[in-house]
């Protein structure tokens, strides 16, 4: 019951989801099996909030480091729980979108969850940066390669690429950095891409095909009765 | 409440940005706020696109939804220990519908689509007119070709990479360093263009610096 019956239900779903793609009457089942597995992940998510719940709560009584950041994740959380899930403020019935303009959860979404996800996002700029001058030095003729590629494309992407090539006559515009850096993202970061796209989609395809006969079982965890 | 809006706005926007600085009270504030509407923020989304959307709203002329329903609900069994177990059929369901998915859906479009993208006629613009490419698309479908072929033979690893083959293997690791640079550099400038974004959004928005 413990192993064998989560095999069985890995080996049928992904079976006939396969087979709903060859075989025209299995359809309808691949589009069942893929509605019940957009349900599951809701309640994956429930477990998910409940389990950040319960790792601030712990932090909260025990008075543990920074206890008091806890306090604002909680409320964070639940003021965004709340506003959805009650549609505070929105001009609409149950059925209209959950992203009218006036609800609180849209007010939040635009005021607070945006500015904050961008701004994370843009100080990645640096520590990438940061990252990049520690670890990267022309050591080999590869590393070297690579430096380069990254100056051409970060160059041709900025006003000065242009202005420092500028002079290079029309007949060797190839030449000019913005048109370089063109030529290096269409021509051979396209045949990069492509072979680590075929790689990637090789070990996919290895790795479900030993999830669903079963040879992969490392998901099912460590007890075996 | 619009004036209120934009001055949370700011406020959060430079207590992230303070981080640049060091590791203070102000970044730990909006870190936490982030993380909480973040939680919440997809949890909502998802109860109603899906759990609403798509299982509540036709439950009645489809009600064979309850399974996925029930898988849901032994989902919650794992904070039960003494039959946490049952928590793994759902998992299991999952993991067996994303293998299906994935399966046929990375084998058309990263392997078939991508092979048949890279089969293309060397020195003509379509296949069967002979001739007619320019020198610059003569190069760069070579380049393609060429580059696309050694990079797959670099990773192939089940042989030796030795005299031609590693020359191949070798051509190959350049295309990937190539790829590697060019989105490195893509990524640090559209990172750069977000952030030149927010601080647009602090000079014209918030104090009209910027007209």
């Amino acid at each position: 019951m413990k192993r064998n019956v989560p095999l069985a239900i890995t080996f049928i779903v992904g079976a006939v989801l396969i087979f709903s793609v060859f075989i025209p009457p299995m359809e309808n089942w691949g589009e069942d099996f893929t509605l019940f597995f957009d349900i599951i992940a809701v309640f994956a998510f429930f477990l998910g909030g409940g389990n950040l719940l319960r790792v601030h709560l712990t932090k909260l009584s025990r008075r543990k480091q920074d206890w008091p950041y806890s306090i604002v994740t909680i409320m964070g959380f639940l003021l965004m729980l709340a506003a959805g899930l009650f549609r505070i403020g929105n001009p609409g019935d149950i059925n209209a979108s959950l992203t009218e303009q006036g609800s609180l959860f849209q007010t939040i979404y635009d005021s607070v969850f945006v500015p904050l996800g961008s701004t994370m996002y843009a100080l990645l700029a640096f520590f990438v940066a940061s990252a990049s001058y520690r670890a990267f030095r022309a050591k080999n003729r590869e590393a070297t390669i690579l430096l380069v590629a990254a100056f051409i494309i970060l160059l041709g992407r900025t006003p000065l690429g242009t202005i420092v090539t500028g002079w290079v006559p029309e007949s060797f515009s190839i030449l000019q950095i913005p048109n370089l850096a063109i030529w290096i993202m269409n021509s051979p970061n396209l045949a990069g891409q492509r072979a680590i796209m075929i790689g990637i989609g090789l070990g996919v395809v290895s790795m479900s095909l030993r999830l669903i006969l079963g040879i992969e079982r490392t998901y099912l965890g460590g007890d075996d009765k | 409440m619009e004036h209120f809006a934009l001055w949370l706005a700011a406020f959060l926007t430079l207590g992230i940005i303070s981080f640049l600085y060091k590791d203070n009270a102000w970044y730990k504030l909006t870190e936490s706020i982030f993380i909480g509407l973040s939680a919440g923020y997809w949890m909502v989304s998802l109860f109603w696109d899906n759990f609403y959307g798509k299982f509540w709203v036709n439950k009645s002329e489809s009600p064979y939804l309850y399974v996925g329903a029930v898988l849901g609900l032994l989902m919650l069994l794992r904070l039960v220990p003494r039959i946490g177990w049952i928590s793994r059929w759902p998992l299991s369901f999952i993991v067996g519908a994303t293998s299906g998915l994935w399966l046929i859906n990375y084998f058309s479009s990263n392997i078939m689509k991508q092979i048949e993208a890279t089969i293309l006629p060397l020195f003509s613009a379509q296949f069967g007119s002979g001739f007619d490419a320019g020198a610059a698309a003569i190069i760069g479908n070579l380049v393609i070709v060429t580059g696309t072929f050694s990079g797959l033979v670099y990773f192939f690893f089940s042989k030796e990479h030795k005299g031609a083959f590693g020359r191949t293997a070798k051509l190959g690791i350049w295309i990937i360093m190539i790829t590697f640079g060019a989105s490195f550099g893509y990524t640090v400038m559209s990172r750069m263009s977000l952030f030149i974004g927010r601080i647009d959004f602090l000079l014209s928005d918030w104090l009209g610096m910027i007209l």
